[in-house]
């Protein structure tokens, strides 16, 4: 089985996950810059993890013959920080440029706060203005019906950014309707304990169709699998769903959304 | 396209996800039993009232338990918070339902 997984960070990951993963036939991952469970000093450590994205963490994939994209942007939880923020997005568009780079991602919100929002529209504007795409994060458990709502209204009063070049990521039961119906695509992240279970994205699939779903494993450094993506392909084949289903989730419907990049070859 | 449904039947859905469904069906009783013998059994923190309104969502009938639940842990606010500085996710809304402390 041919495998994308469209959101995972492999920066917070040992080589021997690279192995695996290139073992059980994830053959390209796209990892979107985040949080890395510490807030950092300056805008100087982000030239660094940028740097890490678009060229060291490609030629640790490359020795296992995975491809690595990235995304790259200003995440919610240190958007709180409003200088510094702006200081990120001065400069983004350099690495933007970089040959494995897709698009704005991921940017949106944590605690659906003011200075949050204020760094989401300015990355939006950053994005329209740029014609890229953008991967969105949304909030965690309790925040994130509000912050899928809040986001969705900002993107909705931007005309230049078509919602089919947009994913919204962690959705959950709650928010996946709205995401849809709004015409964006819509990212379902399988975490053991804050998120989904491979079984319940599958039931999404069942429940809301195939169209404009992907599932991701976001392994990250916390309680988190590299391995979820194949789990969950292979919750599908228990429940009896075709093997065409089943590679359109996981290697086609990626490929649609990142193949909107000219940069980005889905060929296994 | 059309929704792919769920192909099993509920003779083949009980076979395949009875035993762990049991299995998580205990982890809560007994995380409840842990709770009332805690030294400050009954205390009443918002999680504990937000997660008995989530059991009482459990037994209602239909198929939308799972989005009900959901939503009645989310914050149903639509105002931004001023700050997110020492805020953090625990999982249920504090202002949700009969709020108390």
């Amino acid at each position: 089985m041919q495998v994308i997984d469209p959101h995972i960070h492999m920066t917070s990951r040992s080589t021997d996950d690279y192995l695996a993963l290139a073992c059980a036939g994830v053959h390209t991952v796209a990892e979107p810059a985040f949080w890395p469970g510490f807030d950092r000093s300056g805008a100087a450590s982000f030239h660094d993890y940028f740097q890490q994205l678009t060229v060291a963490e490609p030629a640790r994939a490359a020795r296992f013959k995975i491809r690595h994209y990235c995304w790259i942007g200003m995440n919610a939880k240190e958007a709180e920080q409003l200088e510094l923020a702006r200081e990120v997005l001065a400069i983004m568009p350099q690495y933007l440029e970089r040959p494995t780079a897709l698009g704005i991602g991921e940017v949106g919100l944590n605690k659906n706060s003011r200075n949050e929002i204020t760094v989401f529209e300015e990355q939006v504007e950053l994005a329209a203005q740029r014609k890229e795409l953008l991967l969105i994060h949304t909030p965690h458990l309790e925040d994130k019906l509000k912050g899928t709502r809040i986001i969705i209204d900002i993107l909705k009063n931007e005309p230049r950014i078509p919602p089919g070049r947009v994913l919204i990521d962690h959705a959950e039961e709650h928010t996946i309707g709205e995401i849809k119906e709004n015409g964006f695509w819509c990212g379902l992240t399988l975490y053991p304990d804050s998120k989904g279970s491979p079984a319940r994205a599958v039931d999404a699939v069942e429940i809301f169709g195939p169209e404009r779903i992907c599932i991701n494993s976001s392994a990250d450094w916390s309680v988190s699998d590299p391995m979820a993506t194949l789990k969950s392909a292979n919750e599908m084949r228990r429940r009896g769903h075709p093997e065409a289903l089943i590679a359109r989730i996981f290697h086609g419907n990626p490929g649609e959304f990142l193949g909107q990049s000219p940069k980005f070859d889905a060929l296994p | 396209m059309t929704r792919p449904g769920c192909g099993m039947t509920s003779q083949e859905i009980l076979d395949t996800y009875f035993l762990e469904n049991r299995a998580r069906l205990l982890e809560i009783a007994s995380f409840l039993d842990r709770m009332d013998r805690a030294a400050d059994a009954g205390a009443g923190d918002y999680r504990c009232r937000a997660f008995q309104r989530a059991l009482g969502l459990l037994a209602e009938p239909g198929a939308g338990r799972t989005k009900a639940i959901q939503l009645s842990f989310s914050d149903q606010s639509s105002e931004p918070v001023a700050s997110a500085l020492g805020l953090k996710a625990t999982g249920a809304w504090k202002g949700g339902g009969d709020a108390g402390d």
